[in-house]
């Protein structure tokens, strides 16, 4: 009973937030209530006893990436009546990538009625023996029956990550720039010398 | 091979920890401080606080109108306007320091030819109304007849080195 | 019925950890500020009570009265939500935090994830904190603060991926027991790089010094919380030591092994020290690691903006990386009395 009241409350302020992120006339605004859906959606994985899903997404998308959402949002001037120009003439197509996805997450959502071999018995199995711990369970499955493709996204985040770094990593010609380690490595006897001298006599005196 | 040993020497963070060793060494070490009220700093015969105006020892006012002070002021804190007294002698009508304005820099003291106008010890003072900060003839009269020993005696304890 | 009993034992619960969380708070600033002016051979507070043990609530009587002011232009309702946001995943992370055996509000499995999770929330605070302000000092203070912390963050998680590797699990108390034994036996030892790193980004992530140039009073005023006032002010300064306390009492949990006492199992002092509760362990730990904060603040100097990205990218995580690989070897081969 209490539970319903939870998932229904939770749920009704996840469709808000995800209205409001896409109506907010304020980018920031848009993006806190990005922050908010994913708040609350974790907070709905919590309640199905997915833990470590809902912690890990706000760990990741919460803690991490809208950060940098929120970063570039706030750096740009945004021109929202600009951006609106167009709303009317890309419609059609908008509507149409919209369609599209929703046939995909149908077409997603059949093919798990179907019984697919290695995850859902895998789970179910582990899930028995475990009690429940599904960070424990995940990490079996992961690193067992799915260990080929965990580690080939792994490698192809690495890749990603690499490729964005060589990309904004280049280095113009002229400009002047600092060698922090170069400055970390310097020793007192680089820059002090210590000088031994008789004091110079006062003419006053 | 030298640089070797200071890279990996650097993840000891020996100059870290000789940092917190001395801040650590002073934690216990004797403190400084002063309880204000209670206790308070040694004054020299010099210090420069508020404003007064001497008299000679018969009572008569030193003050010769003689607008030294007023012209070396670098605040412009000083007012003076001055008339010949009845017995002929030139005084001040009125002489005002704007407390505000002042810096307390002792270049009166130092310009005035009958050391008359003095910056005494005085340097706990308040005031709670505007316009009490501009100090009248009769206020630096007060003050100075107030303190005139402790003003003579900052004086004379001076005077070997002026 | 029985929910509405059990909501209002939790609520209990909650209360009774926050209010003497709160009182700590206070006392912290308080010590620091006599610590740090006894290193600076000064007396720091001492007229408003007895050697001036009054003296927070003085500040915070100060603080609640005076007015909260509210910048032109400012986006009105995020300068209002951002001090609440800053402090409430600072005191919603202490819910996973097992003071003694047994004694935590919420004991559940992911704990340590929890604990990143909430402590990675606490930039929201800042990072609204100095755009709703409309102030480029506060601005540049929220920029900052973000990247720092964000970037901290990567090297403290992998470093308390070191402790759950010891422990094998990610439950706070599970943790705890895992390091069960006198003090040798802690998880401090083993993961000394670890704990070095953890506990140099946990002073990161608090913008404390050495590392605060997100408030960097003397280049940008005071950075996020330049036009807060009064209470929003306290609750700015109430979340920083509130999560000073968080990362110290998980330093505890993590590497010195929680509530056991430092001579546990020990043949002769093990039991001299077995009436001494759990908690008081706990309590001194995180007070020793609080003292190493008020300590930093007290002799070093404040880093330069690029050399803490430097030192947080190319310097920390690659050693936890290292000491990672280092780690899984000790543990295959069962090194030591820790594996």
């Amino acid at each position: 009973m209490i539970e319903k009241v939870i998932f229904y409350v939770f749920a009704a302020i996840l469709l808000l937030a995800a209205t409001l992120v896409i109506t907010a006339r304020n980018p920031v605004h848009s993006a806190l209530s990005l922050v908010l859906a994913f708040f609350t959606s974790a907070a709905l994985w919590l309640l199905v006893e997915a833990e470590f899903l809902g912690i890990a997404l706000v760990l990741v998308y919460v803690g991490a990436v809208m950060v940098l959402f929120l970063f570039v949002v706030m750096m740009l001037d945004i021109n929202v009546a600009v951006l609106r120009e167009g709303f009317a003439r890309y419609l059609p197509l908008g509507a149409l990538v919209g369609v599209v996805m929703l046939l995909e997450m149908l077409l997603v959502i059949g093919a798990s009625q179907v019984d697919l071999p290695g995850f859902a018995g895998e789970a179910a199995g582990s899930l028995g023996e475990d009690g429940g711990n599904n960070i424990r369970m995940l990490g079996s499955v992961l690193y067992t029956v799915y260990v080929y493709p965990f580690e080939l996204a792994a490698i192809v985040l690495l890749l990603a990550m690499i490729a964005a770094i060589m990309l904004t990593h280049r280095r113009r010609g002229g400009t002047k720039h600092q060698d922090i380690s170069a400055q970390v490595r310097t020793r007192k006897e680089d820059r002090l010398r210590m000088v031994r001298m008789p004091s110079e006599r006062n003419n006053d005196s | 091979m030298q640089s070797v040993k200071e890279f990996f020497g650097t993840f000891m963070l020996s100059e870290l920890i000789k940092g917190m060793r001395l801040t650590g060494k002073h934690l216990f070490d004797a403190k400084y401080t002063l309880e204000y009220p209670e206790e308070k700093a040694p004054q020299s015969p010099r210090f420069r606080g508020l404003h007064a105006l001497r008299r000679y020892p018969n009572g008569e006012e030193r003050c010769i109108a003689c607008k030294l002070c007023e012209a070396v002021c670098p605040a412009l804190a000083i007012t003076i306007e001055s008339e010949p007294r009845d017995d002929g002698t030139r005084r001040t009508t009125r002489y005002d320091i704007d407390l505000f304005k002042c810096i307390y820099c002792g270049f009166c003291e130092e310009s005035c030819p009958v050391d008359s106008i003095v910056e005494t010890r005085i340097h706990e003072y308040h005031f709670e109304q505007r316009g009490e900060q501009i100090m009248h003839k009769q206020d630096l009269l007060a003050v100075g007849e107030r303190y005139e020993a402790q003003l003579a005696e900052d004086r004379a304890a001076d005077a070997p080195y002026r | 019925m029985d929910a509405m009993i059990e909501l209002a034992w939790t609520v209990t619960k909650i209360v009774a950890l926050v209010i003497p969380l709160f009182i700590a708070v206070a006392y912290m600033t308080y010590a620091e500020r006599k610590i740090i002016s006894a290193m600076q051979l000064r007396r720091g507070p001492n007229r408003v009570g007895w050697h001036g043990l009054l003296q927070p609530i003085a500040d915070a009587l100060k603080l609640l009265m005076k007015e909260v002011v509210l910048p032109q232009n400012a986006n009105r309702a995020l300068f209002v939500i951002a001090p609440m946001l800053s402090i409430m995943p600072a005191l919603a992370a202490w819910a996973v935090l097992p003071l003694s055996e047994g004694l935590v509000i919420a004991d559940i499995n992911a704990g340590l994830l929890y604990v990143l999770a909430m402590t990675s929330m606490g930039v929201y605070g800042i990072i609204l904190a100095g755009w709703a302000s409309n102030s480029k000092y506060a601005l540049l203070g929220a920029m900052r603060a973000g990247a720092q912390v964000v970037s901290y963050e990567i090297a403290m998680g992998f470093a308390l991926v070191g402790v759950l590797m010891s422990a094998g699990s990610l439950n706070l108390g599970e943790i705890v027991q895992a390091q069960q034994g006198p003090i040798w036996n802690w998880f401090w030892l083993p993961l000394l790089p670890l704990f070095v790193v953890y506990w140099i980004s946990g002073v990161a992530e608090t913008n404390r010094l050495p590392f605060d140039v997100a408030e960097g009073e003397s280049e940008i005023v005071a950075g996020f919380h330049v036009e807060y006032s009064g209470m929003a002010f306290a609750i700015f300064f109430l979340a920083e030591y509130a999560n000073m306390i968080l990362i110290s009492g998980l330093a505890a949990i993590m590497f010195l092994g929680g509530w056991y006492s430092p001579f546990h199992g020990l043949p002769l002092l093990g039991p001299a020290f077995e009436w001494v509760p759990g908690i008081v362990w706990f309590v001194l730990k995180t007070c020793l690691f609080l003292f190493l904060f008020i300590w930093f603040r007290a002799t070093f100097p404040r880093y330069r903006y690029d050399q803490i990205m430097r030192l947080g990218w190319k310097v920390l995580i690659p050693v936890t990386v290292v000491w990672l690989i280092v780690l899984s070897v000790m543990i295959l081969t069962g090194f030591g009395p820790w594996f």
